[in-house]
Protein backbone atom coordinates (compact mmCIF):
# COMPACT_ATOMS: atom_id res chain seq x y z
CA UNK A 1 0.00 0.00 0.00
CA UNK A 2 1.34 3.54 -0.80
CA UNK A 3 0.30 6.38 0.91
CA UNK A 4 0.77 9.95 0.17
CA UNK A 5 -0.12 12.34 3.08
CA UNK A 6 -0.03 16.42 2.41
CA UNK A 7 2.26 16.32 0.22
CA UNK A 8 3.20 19.60 -0.89
CA UNK A 9 5.78 20.82 -3.69
CA UNK A 10 6.87 24.84 -3.65
CA UNK A 11 9.33 26.53 -6.42
CA UNK A 12 9.64 30.31 -5.09
CA UNK A 13 5.75 31.35 -5.09
CA UNK A 14 4.17 28.82 -7.10
CA UNK A 15 2.35 26.10 -5.59
CA UNK A 16 2.93 23.17 -7.45
CA UNK A 17 1.25 19.94 -5.85
CA UNK A 18 -0.40 21.41 -3.28
CA UNK A 19 -1.14 19.26 0.31
CA UNK A 20 -1.95 15.76 -1.92
CA UNK A 21 -2.92 12.74 -0.25
CA UNK A 22 -4.02 9.92 -1.81
CA UNK A 23 -3.58 6.08 -0.53
CA UNK A 24 -2.69 3.36 -3.05
CA UNK A 25 -3.72 0.00 -3.23
CA UNK A 26 -1.37 -3.08 -3.62
CA UNK A 27 -1.93 -4.80 -7.12
CA UNK A 28 -4.32 -2.10 -8.30
CA UNK A 29 -4.14 0.65 -10.93
CA UNK A 30 -4.62 4.65 -10.20
CA UNK A 31 -4.28 7.03 -12.54
CA UNK A 32 -3.66 10.41 -12.42
CA UNK A 33 -4.70 12.92 -15.06
CA UNK A 34 -4.54 16.28 -15.51
CA UNK A 35 -4.09 18.99 -18.15
CA UNK A 36 -0.11 20.12 -18.68
CA UNK A 37 0.85 21.93 -15.44
CA UNK A 38 -2.06 20.31 -12.98
CA UNK A 39 1.35 18.94 -10.71
CA UNK A 40 0.18 15.03 -11.56
CA UNK A 41 4.07 14.93 -13.20
CA UNK A 42 5.87 16.58 -10.02
CA UNK A 43 3.36 14.45 -8.02
CA UNK A 44 4.90 11.50 -9.23
CA UNK A 45 8.49 12.71 -9.14
CA UNK A 46 8.28 13.11 -5.71
CA UNK A 47 7.29 9.19 -5.09
CA UNK A 48 10.71 8.14 -6.27
CA UNK A 49 12.67 11.30 -4.72
CA UNK A 50 13.35 12.71 -8.47
CA UNK A 51 11.67 15.82 -6.94
CA UNK A 52 11.73 16.59 -3.16
CA UNK A 53 8.61 17.47 -1.65
CA UNK A 54 8.94 20.69 0.09
CA UNK A 55 6.70 18.91 2.76
CA UNK A 56 4.31 16.25 3.66
CA UNK A 57 5.73 12.29 3.36
CA UNK A 58 5.31 9.31 1.52
CA UNK A 59 4.98 5.67 2.80
CA UNK A 60 5.68 2.58 0.89
CA UNK A 61 3.98 -0.23 2.81
CA UNK A 62 4.52 1.84 6.12
CA UNK A 63 8.16 2.76 5.51
CA UNK A 64 8.40 6.77 4.57
CA UNK A 65 10.24 6.78 1.15
CA UNK A 66 12.85 10.14 2.93
CA UNK A 67 14.24 6.79 5.48
CA UNK A 68 15.89 5.47 2.39
CA UNK A 69 18.55 7.11 0.07
CA UNK A 70 17.57 8.40 -2.75
CA UNK A 71 18.87 5.95 -5.30
CA UNK A 72 18.55 2.99 -2.95
CA UNK A 73 14.50 3.88 -3.16
CA UNK A 74 14.62 4.08 -6.97
CA UNK A 75 15.71 0.57 -7.02
CA UNK A 76 12.49 -0.62 -5.05
CA UNK A 77 10.14 1.77 -7.75
CA UNK A 78 10.23 1.03 -10.99
CA UNK A 79 9.89 4.06 -13.17
CA UNK A 80 8.57 4.16 -17.39
CA UNK A 81 8.58 7.64 -19.01
CA UNK A 82 7.42 8.73 -22.07
CA UNK A 83 10.08 8.31 -25.16
CA UNK A 84 11.15 4.90 -22.94
CA UNK A 85 14.81 6.58 -22.24
CA UNK A 86 16.39 3.73 -22.95
CA UNK A 87 19.91 3.62 -22.98
CA UNK A 88 21.66 3.47 -26.60
CA UNK A 89 24.69 1.68 -26.37
CA UNK A 90 23.42 -0.73 -24.39
CA UNK A 91 21.28 -4.11 -25.65
CA UNK A 92 18.32 -4.90 -24.75
CA UNK A 93 18.99 -7.80 -22.58
CA UNK A 94 21.78 -5.30 -20.82
CA UNK A 95 18.79 -2.16 -20.41
CA UNK A 96 16.16 -4.73 -18.90
CA UNK A 97 18.92 -5.81 -16.62
CA UNK A 98 19.82 -2.78 -15.28
CA UNK A 99 18.12 -2.58 -12.15
CA UNK A 100 19.02 -6.32 -11.26
CA UNK A 101 22.55 -5.44 -11.93
CA UNK A 102 22.58 -2.50 -9.69
CA UNK A 103 21.25 -5.26 -6.68
CA UNK A 104 23.52 -7.65 -7.75
CA UNK A 105 21.79 -10.47 -8.70
CA UNK A 106 23.24 -14.04 -9.90
CA UNK A 107 24.33 -13.94 -13.76
CA UNK A 108 21.77 -17.18 -14.20
CA UNK A 109 18.73 -15.04 -12.47
CA UNK A 110 19.36 -11.78 -14.38
CA UNK A 111 19.30 -14.10 -17.69
CA UNK A 112 16.47 -15.84 -16.89
CA UNK A 113 14.36 -12.80 -15.81
CA UNK A 114 15.26 -10.74 -18.90
CA UNK A 115 14.34 -13.63 -21.09
CA UNK A 116 10.76 -14.28 -18.90
CA UNK A 117 9.56 -10.22 -19.41
CA UNK A 118 10.75 -10.28 -23.24
CA UNK A 119 8.11 -13.02 -23.35
CA UNK A 120 5.80 -11.50 -21.34
CA UNK A 121 6.07 -8.70 -23.68
CA UNK A 122 5.64 -10.26 -26.41
CA UNK A 123 9.27 -10.30 -27.94
CA UNK A 124 11.52 -13.28 -28.72
CA UNK A 125 14.22 -13.71 -26.13
CA UNK A 126 16.16 -15.14 -28.97
CA UNK A 127 15.51 -12.51 -31.69
CA UNK A 128 15.90 -9.43 -29.06
CA UNK A 129 17.96 -9.95 -26.49
CA UNK A 130 21.26 -9.10 -27.81
CA UNK A 131 19.55 -6.29 -30.61
CA UNK A 132 19.93 -2.12 -29.95
CA UNK A 133 17.26 0.14 -28.67
CA UNK A 134 17.16 2.01 -32.11
CA UNK A 135 17.02 -1.37 -34.19
CA UNK A 136 13.35 -2.05 -32.47
CA UNK A 137 10.16 0.04 -33.38
CA UNK A 138 8.82 2.55 -31.20
CA UNK A 139 6.04 -0.04 -29.99
CA UNK A 140 9.01 -2.60 -28.82
CA UNK A 141 10.84 0.17 -27.45
CA UNK A 142 7.81 1.05 -24.97
CA UNK A 143 8.01 -2.58 -24.29
CA UNK A 144 11.58 -2.82 -23.46
CA UNK A 145 11.09 0.17 -21.24
CA UNK A 146 8.01 -0.98 -19.27
CA UNK A 147 10.26 -4.26 -18.87
CA UNK A 148 13.19 -2.70 -17.56
CA UNK A 149 10.91 -1.10 -15.17
CA UNK A 150 9.37 -4.16 -13.81
CA UNK A 151 12.65 -6.02 -13.90
CA UNK A 152 13.44 -6.46 -10.66
CA UNK A 153 9.80 -6.73 -9.54
CA UNK A 154 9.43 -3.54 -7.71
CA UNK A 155 7.11 -2.58 -4.95
CA UNK A 156 5.28 -0.07 -7.41
CA UNK A 157 5.86 0.86 -10.70
CA UNK A 158 5.80 4.87 -11.38
CA UNK A 159 4.51 5.38 -15.61
CA UNK A 160 4.60 8.90 -16.44
CA UNK A 161 3.03 9.52 -20.19
CA UNK A 162 4.31 5.78 -20.72
CA UNK A 163 2.26 5.96 -24.10
CA UNK A 164 2.26 9.47 -25.18
CA UNK A 165 5.20 8.93 -27.97
CA UNK A 166 2.92 5.61 -29.74
CA UNK A 167 0.28 5.76 -32.39
CA UNK A 168 -3.16 5.15 -31.90
CA UNK A 169 -3.53 1.80 -32.86
CA UNK A 170 -0.24 0.95 -30.89
CA UNK A 171 -1.01 2.76 -27.97
CA UNK A 172 -4.48 0.90 -27.43
CA UNK A 173 -2.23 -2.37 -28.07
CA UNK A 174 0.07 -1.21 -25.14
CA UNK A 175 -2.87 -0.35 -22.85
CA UNK A 176 -4.47 -4.10 -22.92
CA UNK A 177 -1.24 -5.31 -22.48
CA UNK A 178 -0.15 -3.34 -19.63
CA UNK A 179 -3.20 -4.43 -18.22
CA UNK A 180 -2.91 -8.21 -18.87
CA UNK A 181 0.51 -7.74 -17.32
CA UNK A 182 -0.77 -6.15 -14.32
CA UNK A 183 -3.39 -8.63 -13.48
CA UNK A 184 -1.07 -11.33 -14.33
CA UNK A 185 1.92 -10.16 -11.81
CA UNK A 186 -0.50 -8.04 -9.60
CA UNK A 187 1.93 -5.12 -9.93
CA UNK A 188 1.20 -2.18 -7.79
CA UNK A 189 1.04 0.92 -10.50
CA UNK A 190 0.64 4.78 -10.51
CA UNK A 191 0.72 6.52 -14.35
CA UNK A 192 0.16 10.08 -15.13
CA UNK A 193 -1.61 10.62 -18.33
CA UNK A 194 -3.03 13.77 -20.15
CA UNK A 195 -6.06 11.53 -21.54
CA UNK A 196 -9.16 10.72 -20.12
CA UNK A 197 -9.85 7.90 -22.02
CA UNK A 198 -6.52 6.10 -21.39
CA UNK A 199 -7.32 6.80 -17.76
CA UNK A 200 -10.57 5.91 -17.30
CA UNK A 201 -9.69 2.11 -19.06
CA UNK A 202 -6.60 1.61 -17.19
CA UNK A 203 -7.53 3.16 -13.42
CA UNK A 204 -8.99 1.01 -11.05
CA UNK A 205 -9.18 4.61 -9.55
CA UNK A 206 -8.98 7.98 -10.91
CA UNK A 207 -7.07 10.92 -9.30
CA UNK A 208 -7.72 14.31 -11.77
CA UNK A 209 -5.42 16.87 -11.01
CA UNK A 210 -6.17 20.71 -11.06
CA UNK A 211 -3.67 23.15 -10.50
CA UNK A 212 -1.65 21.08 -8.19
CA UNK A 213 -4.63 19.92 -6.08
CA UNK A 214 -6.07 16.30 -5.98
CA UNK A 215 -9.84 17.68 -6.82
CA UNK A 216 -11.23 13.86 -7.05
CA UNK A 217 -10.22 10.70 -6.59
CA UNK A 218 -12.29 7.84 -7.40
CA UNK A 219 -13.26 4.70 -9.37
CA UNK A 220 -14.30 5.45 -13.16
CA UNK A 221 -17.51 5.00 -12.70
CA UNK A 222 -18.01 7.45 -10.05
CA UNK A 223 -15.66 10.10 -11.62
CA UNK A 224 -18.48 10.12 -14.52
CA UNK A 225 -21.30 9.78 -12.68
CA UNK A 226 -20.92 12.69 -9.86
CA UNK A 227 -17.93 15.06 -11.25
CA UNK A 228 -17.12 16.82 -8.45
CA UNK A 229 -15.58 19.85 -9.99
CA UNK A 230 -16.51 21.52 -13.34
CA UNK A 231 -13.18 20.82 -14.42
CA UNK A 232 -13.75 17.39 -13.70
CA UNK A 233 -17.41 17.49 -15.33
CA UNK A 234 -15.04 18.86 -18.39
CA UNK A 235 -12.32 16.45 -18.50
CA UNK A 236 -15.04 13.95 -18.30
CA UNK A 237 -16.39 15.80 -22.10
CA UNK A 238 -20.18 17.01 -20.65
CA UNK A 239 -21.81 15.38 -24.04
CA UNK A 240 -20.33 12.27 -23.90
CA UNK A 241 -20.80 11.41 -20.10
CA UNK A 242 -23.62 8.72 -21.07
CA UNK A 243 -21.44 6.93 -23.40
CA UNK A 244 -18.44 7.09 -21.40
CA UNK A 245 -20.85 5.55 -18.22
CA UNK A 246 -22.18 2.73 -20.60
CA UNK A 247 -18.69 1.96 -21.73
CA UNK A 248 -16.93 1.73 -17.64
CA UNK A 249 -20.08 -1.46 -16.97
CA UNK A 250 -19.86 -5.17 -18.49
CA UNK A 251 -22.84 -6.53 -20.07
CA UNK A 252 -22.92 -9.56 -17.24
CA UNK A 253 -24.30 -6.74 -15.00
CA UNK A 254 -27.30 -6.30 -17.26
CA UNK A 255 -27.73 -9.35 -19.41
CA UNK A 256 -31.82 -11.35 -18.77
CA UNK A 257 -32.76 -13.88 -19.66
CA UNK A 258 -33.78 -14.25 -23.62
CA UNK A 259 -33.29 -14.70 -27.01
CA UNK A 260 -31.65 -11.99 -29.25
CA UNK A 261 -31.30 -11.83 -33.10
CA UNK A 262 -27.50 -11.82 -34.89
CA UNK A 263 -24.33 -12.03 -33.47
CA UNK A 264 -23.58 -12.14 -30.09
CA UNK A 265 -21.10 -10.29 -27.37
CA UNK A 266 -19.18 -11.27 -25.11
CA UNK A 267 -20.17 -11.27 -21.36
CA UNK A 268 -17.44 -8.91 -20.59
CA UNK A 269 -18.04 -6.14 -23.80
CA UNK A 270 -19.09 -2.84 -22.42
CA UNK A 271 -22.73 -1.46 -22.46
CA UNK A 272 -21.38 0.79 -25.12
CA UNK A 273 -20.35 -1.82 -27.37
CA UNK A 274 -23.63 -3.31 -27.19
CA UNK A 275 -25.47 0.10 -27.81
CA UNK A 276 -23.00 0.42 -30.84
CA UNK A 277 -23.83 -3.03 -32.43
CA UNK A 278 -27.37 -2.18 -32.30
CA UNK A 279 -27.46 0.99 -33.62
CA UNK A 280 -25.08 -0.52 -36.56
CA UNK A 281 -27.19 -3.38 -37.11
CA UNK A 282 -30.74 -2.15 -36.30
CA UNK A 283 -31.44 -4.87 -33.33
CA UNK A 284 -33.24 -3.54 -30.08
CA UNK A 285 -31.09 -6.20 -28.30
CA UNK A 286 -28.06 -8.49 -28.88
CA UNK A 287 -27.32 -11.76 -27.43
CA UNK A 288 -24.51 -12.30 -24.72
CA UNK A 289 -22.33 -15.35 -24.66
CA UNK A 290 -19.81 -16.03 -21.72
CA UNK A 291 -17.11 -18.12 -23.41
CA UNK A 292 -19.05 -19.09 -26.20
CA UNK A 293 -22.39 -20.58 -24.58
CA UNK A 294 -25.06 -18.35 -24.65
CA UNK A 295 -26.11 -16.14 -21.79
CA UNK A 296 -28.96 -14.32 -22.12
CA UNK A 297 -29.55 -10.82 -24.35
CA UNK A 298 -29.39 -7.39 -23.52
CA UNK A 299 -32.07 -5.02 -24.55
CA UNK A 300 -32.12 -1.36 -26.23
CA UNK A 301 -33.86 -0.29 -23.56
CA UNK A 302 -32.45 -1.65 -20.70
CA UNK A 303 -29.66 -0.20 -22.36
CA UNK A 304 -31.54 3.23 -22.33
CA UNK A 305 -33.04 3.01 -18.87
CA UNK A 306 -28.94 2.30 -17.65
CA UNK A 307 -27.99 5.54 -19.55
CA UNK A 308 -30.36 7.62 -17.79
CA UNK A 309 -29.27 6.37 -14.28
CA UNK A 310 -25.89 8.31 -14.92
CA UNK A 311 -27.00 11.90 -13.30
CA UNK B 1 36.07 -11.99 -46.10
CA UNK B 2 36.61 -9.38 -48.93
CA UNK B 3 39.55 -7.28 -48.59
CA UNK B 4 38.49 -3.68 -48.92
CA UNK B 5 40.19 -0.82 -50.73
CA UNK B 6 40.73 0.91 -47.27
CA UNK B 7 42.20 -1.65 -45.94
CA UNK B 8 44.49 -1.98 -48.97
CA UNK B 9 45.45 1.47 -48.89
CA UNK B 10 45.78 1.47 -45.19
CA UNK B 11 48.58 -1.43 -45.21
CA UNK B 12 50.41 0.30 -48.14
CA UNK B 13 51.02 3.45 -46.44
CA UNK B 14 51.68 1.36 -43.36
CA UNK B 15 54.58 -0.35 -45.22
CA UNK B 16 55.44 2.91 -46.96
CA UNK B 17 56.05 4.26 -43.17
CA UNK B 18 58.05 1.45 -42.35
CA UNK B 19 60.35 1.61 -45.32
CA UNK B 20 60.89 5.09 -44.78
CA UNK B 21 61.98 5.06 -41.38
CA UNK B 22 64.16 1.07 -41.01
CA UNK B 23 65.46 1.43 -44.37
CA UNK B 24 66.16 5.47 -45.51
CA UNK B 25 68.97 4.55 -48.32
CA UNK B 26 66.89 2.85 -50.18
CA UNK B 27 65.24 5.74 -51.32
CA UNK B 28 67.81 7.76 -52.25
CA UNK B 29 66.91 7.59 -55.96
CA UNK B 30 63.55 9.31 -55.14
CA UNK B 31 64.95 12.21 -52.95
CA UNK B 32 68.19 12.46 -55.05
CA UNK B 33 66.37 15.28 -57.49
CA UNK B 34 65.85 17.44 -54.31
CA UNK B 35 69.28 16.94 -52.61
CA UNK B 36 72.12 20.04 -53.69
CA UNK B 37 74.68 19.18 -55.76
CA UNK B 38 77.22 16.50 -53.98
CA UNK B 39 75.36 17.09 -50.89
CA UNK B 40 73.96 14.38 -48.59
CA UNK B 41 70.58 13.27 -49.95
CA UNK B 42 70.04 10.49 -46.86
CA UNK B 43 70.08 12.24 -43.07
CA UNK B 44 72.09 10.06 -41.11
CA UNK B 45 72.85 12.13 -38.03
CA UNK B 46 70.61 10.47 -35.81
CA UNK B 47 68.38 7.21 -36.88
CA UNK B 48 65.38 7.81 -37.84
CA UNK B 49 63.91 5.09 -35.95
CA UNK B 50 64.59 6.83 -32.46
CA UNK B 51 63.76 10.13 -33.82
CA UNK B 52 60.23 8.52 -34.77
CA UNK B 53 59.86 6.94 -30.99
CA UNK B 54 61.03 10.03 -29.55
CA UNK B 55 58.53 11.74 -31.88
CA UNK B 56 55.28 9.71 -30.85
CA UNK B 57 56.12 9.22 -27.11
CA UNK B 58 56.14 12.98 -27.10
CA UNK B 59 53.27 13.30 -28.77
CA UNK B 60 51.53 10.37 -26.51
CA UNK B 61 52.80 11.80 -23.27
CA UNK B 62 51.58 15.34 -24.44
CA UNK B 63 48.06 14.24 -25.80
CA UNK B 64 47.64 11.92 -22.74
CA UNK B 65 48.04 14.42 -20.67
CA UNK B 66 45.59 16.83 -22.51
CA UNK B 67 42.75 14.38 -22.35
CA UNK B 68 43.02 13.76 -18.62
CA UNK B 69 43.32 17.31 -17.52
CA UNK B 70 40.65 18.13 -20.09
CA UNK B 71 38.25 15.53 -19.44
CA UNK B 72 37.67 15.88 -15.74
CA UNK B 73 37.86 19.51 -16.25
CA UNK B 74 34.48 19.06 -18.65
CA UNK B 75 33.08 16.43 -16.05
CA UNK B 76 33.80 19.37 -13.36
CA UNK B 77 31.59 22.12 -15.58
CA UNK B 78 29.34 19.67 -16.36
CA UNK B 79 27.93 18.84 -12.63
CA UNK B 80 25.24 21.31 -11.19
CA UNK B 81 28.40 22.01 -8.41
CA UNK B 82 30.83 23.10 -11.32
CA UNK B 83 28.45 24.84 -13.64
CA UNK B 84 30.19 28.24 -12.46
CA UNK B 85 33.33 27.37 -13.57
CA UNK B 86 32.36 26.74 -16.98
CA UNK B 87 33.59 30.32 -18.47
CA UNK B 88 36.38 30.27 -16.72
CA UNK B 89 37.95 27.00 -17.84
CA UNK B 90 36.98 27.99 -21.03
CA UNK B 91 39.12 31.02 -21.32
CA UNK B 92 41.81 28.98 -19.93
CA UNK B 93 41.89 26.40 -22.43
CA UNK B 94 41.04 29.08 -25.05
CA UNK B 95 44.13 30.79 -23.72
CA UNK B 96 46.49 27.98 -24.18
CA UNK B 97 45.26 27.38 -28.13
CA UNK B 98 45.81 30.81 -28.73
CA UNK B 99 49.00 31.13 -27.64
CA UNK B 100 51.88 30.02 -30.49
CA UNK B 101 53.61 27.03 -29.54
CA UNK B 102 56.55 28.78 -30.26
CA UNK B 103 56.08 31.54 -27.66
CA UNK B 104 55.35 29.17 -25.69
CA UNK B 105 58.83 27.04 -26.67
CA UNK B 106 60.39 30.75 -26.12
CA UNK B 107 59.08 30.86 -22.30
CA UNK B 108 59.35 28.02 -21.21
CA UNK B 109 63.08 27.42 -22.36
CA UNK B 110 64.31 29.51 -19.27
CA UNK B 111 62.39 27.79 -16.60
CA UNK B 112 63.09 24.01 -18.23
CA UNK B 113 65.61 24.49 -19.63
CA UNK B 114 66.27 22.89 -23.50
CA UNK B 115 64.90 18.89 -23.98
CA UNK B 116 61.84 17.68 -24.24
CA UNK B 117 60.06 19.52 -21.20
CA UNK B 118 59.50 22.66 -22.84
CA UNK B 119 57.98 20.96 -25.94
CA UNK B 120 55.78 18.75 -23.41
CA UNK B 121 54.41 22.05 -21.75
CA UNK B 122 53.72 23.26 -25.88
CA UNK B 123 51.85 20.69 -26.66
CA UNK B 124 49.85 19.98 -23.49
CA UNK B 125 48.83 23.34 -23.47
CA UNK B 126 47.71 23.39 -27.53
CA UNK B 127 45.85 20.10 -27.11
CA UNK B 128 43.97 21.12 -24.08
CA UNK B 129 41.27 22.89 -26.04
CA UNK B 130 39.76 20.20 -28.61
CA UNK B 131 39.34 17.61 -25.95
CA UNK B 132 37.43 20.37 -23.63
CA UNK B 133 35.05 21.62 -25.74
CA UNK B 134 34.23 18.43 -27.92
CA UNK B 135 34.19 16.35 -24.48
CA UNK B 136 31.78 19.23 -22.65
CA UNK B 137 29.87 19.64 -25.46
CA UNK B 138 29.33 15.76 -25.67
CA UNK B 139 28.74 15.16 -21.88
CA UNK B 140 25.81 18.50 -21.74
CA UNK B 141 24.06 16.92 -24.97
CA UNK B 142 23.32 14.07 -23.78
CA UNK B 143 19.51 12.77 -24.47
CA UNK B 144 17.58 13.92 -21.55
CA UNK B 145 15.23 11.06 -21.50
CA UNK B 146 17.97 8.38 -21.38
CA UNK B 147 19.52 10.78 -18.21
CA UNK B 148 16.40 10.74 -16.16
CA UNK B 149 15.91 7.23 -16.78
CA UNK B 150 19.39 6.56 -15.44
CA UNK B 151 18.45 9.04 -12.54
CA UNK B 152 14.61 6.63 -12.39
CA UNK B 153 15.67 3.61 -12.07
CA UNK B 154 18.79 4.27 -9.25
CA UNK B 155 21.56 4.76 -10.79
CA UNK B 156 24.11 7.34 -8.66
CA UNK B 157 25.84 10.03 -9.38
CA UNK B 158 29.25 7.97 -10.52
CA UNK B 159 27.42 5.15 -12.15
CA UNK B 160 25.32 7.71 -14.16
CA UNK B 161 28.94 8.76 -15.01
CA UNK B 162 30.52 5.76 -15.43
CA UNK B 163 28.02 4.17 -17.14
CA UNK B 164 26.12 6.53 -18.73
CA UNK B 165 27.34 9.78 -19.36
CA UNK B 166 31.03 8.50 -20.35
CA UNK B 167 29.96 5.74 -22.81
CA UNK B 168 27.86 8.00 -24.42
CA UNK B 169 29.94 11.12 -24.99
CA UNK B 170 33.01 8.49 -25.95
CA UNK B 171 33.00 9.05 -29.65
CA UNK B 172 32.16 12.55 -29.73
CA UNK B 173 35.41 13.07 -26.97
CA UNK B 174 37.71 10.62 -29.12
CA UNK B 175 37.34 13.12 -31.89
CA UNK B 176 38.75 15.73 -29.68
CA UNK B 177 41.34 13.65 -28.74
CA UNK B 178 42.05 13.07 -32.70
CA UNK B 179 42.11 16.18 -33.62
CA UNK B 180 44.99 16.94 -30.51
CA UNK B 181 46.83 14.16 -31.47
CA UNK B 182 47.35 15.03 -34.85
CA UNK B 183 47.53 18.82 -34.45
CA UNK B 184 50.17 17.53 -31.79
CA UNK B 185 52.33 15.20 -34.14
CA UNK B 186 52.93 18.09 -36.62
CA UNK B 187 53.44 21.09 -33.88
CA UNK B 188 56.22 18.44 -32.16
CA UNK B 189 58.44 19.34 -35.05
CA UNK B 190 59.31 22.43 -33.62
CA UNK B 191 60.38 20.95 -30.54
CA UNK B 192 63.70 20.38 -32.02
CA UNK B 193 64.43 24.11 -32.05
CA UNK B 194 64.48 23.06 -28.35
CA UNK B 195 66.69 20.44 -28.82
CA UNK B 196 63.89 17.89 -28.21
CA UNK B 197 64.62 14.46 -30.14
CA UNK B 198 61.92 14.68 -33.10
CA UNK B 199 61.39 13.79 -36.54
CA UNK B 200 61.71 18.21 -37.05
CA UNK B 201 65.02 17.67 -36.65
CA UNK B 202 65.21 16.29 -39.57
CA UNK B 203 63.24 19.00 -41.65
CA UNK B 204 65.19 21.75 -39.46
CA UNK B 205 68.27 20.69 -40.86
CA UNK B 206 67.19 20.29 -44.61
CA UNK B 207 66.35 24.09 -43.87
CA UNK B 208 69.39 24.82 -42.66
CA UNK B 209 71.43 23.20 -45.10
CA UNK B 210 68.49 24.37 -48.14
CA UNK B 211 68.57 20.68 -48.33
CA UNK B 212 64.84 19.62 -49.50
CA UNK B 213 65.40 16.25 -49.64
CA UNK B 214 65.52 16.24 -45.95
CA UNK B 215 62.44 18.47 -45.60
CA UNK B 216 61.05 16.04 -47.87
CA UNK B 217 61.98 12.86 -46.13
CA UNK B 218 61.07 13.95 -42.86
CA UNK B 219 57.51 15.74 -43.71
CA UNK B 220 56.51 12.56 -45.15
CA UNK B 221 57.24 10.85 -42.33
CA UNK B 222 55.20 12.73 -39.97
CA UNK B 223 52.48 12.99 -42.55
CA UNK B 224 52.34 9.28 -42.84
CA UNK B 225 52.15 9.14 -39.00
CA UNK B 226 49.27 11.85 -39.09
CA UNK B 227 47.47 10.34 -41.65
CA UNK B 228 47.84 7.04 -39.69
CA UNK B 229 47.12 7.43 -36.65
CA UNK B 230 44.25 9.43 -37.49
CA UNK B 231 42.38 6.85 -39.59
CA UNK B 232 43.50 4.64 -36.24
CA UNK B 233 41.26 6.33 -34.26
CA UNK B 234 38.62 7.05 -36.51
CA UNK B 235 38.04 3.40 -36.67
CA UNK B 236 37.95 3.50 -32.41
CA UNK B 237 35.05 6.05 -32.87
CA UNK B 238 33.65 3.96 -35.29
CA UNK B 239 33.69 0.91 -32.62
CA UNK B 240 32.93 3.25 -29.44
CA UNK B 241 29.44 4.78 -31.30
CA UNK B 242 26.74 3.77 -28.91
CA UNK B 243 24.78 0.97 -30.83
CA UNK B 244 26.83 -0.71 -33.23
CA UNK B 245 27.57 -4.25 -32.57
CA UNK B 246 30.98 -4.54 -31.55
CA UNK B 247 32.67 -7.07 -34.37
CA UNK B 248 33.46 -10.34 -32.26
Amino acid sequence: MIEIDRITKVYGDTTVVDAVSMTVDTGTITAIVGTSGSGKTTLLRMINRLVEPSSGEVRINGEPTRDTAPHLLRRRIGYAIQGHGLFPHHTVARNIAAVPRLLGWPRYRIAARVDELLGLFGLDPAEFRDRYPQDLSGGQQQRVGVARALASRPDLLLMDEPFGALDPIIRARAQQDLRAIQQKLGSTIMIVTHDMDEAMSLGDRVGVMDGGRLVQYAPPQEIVARPATPFVAEMVGEAERPLRFLSLIPLRDLVEPGEAEGAPLSDAASLRDALSACLRSGRDAVPVTRDGAPMGRVTLAALRREAARCP
Amino acid sequence: MPVSYGTLLRAGLALLLLALVLWPQGFAPVFAPFAPEGGPVIYTRASLLSLSLGHLGLVAVATLASTVVAVLLAILVTRPAGAAFRPLSRTLTNVGQTFPPVAVLALAVPVLGFGTGPTLVALFLYGLLPIFENAMTALSTLPPRTMEAARGIGLNRWQQLWQVELPLAAPVMLAGIRLSAVIGLGTATIGSTVAARTLGEVIIAGLLTSNTAFVLQGGLIVGLFAVLIYDALVQLERRLTPGRPRPA
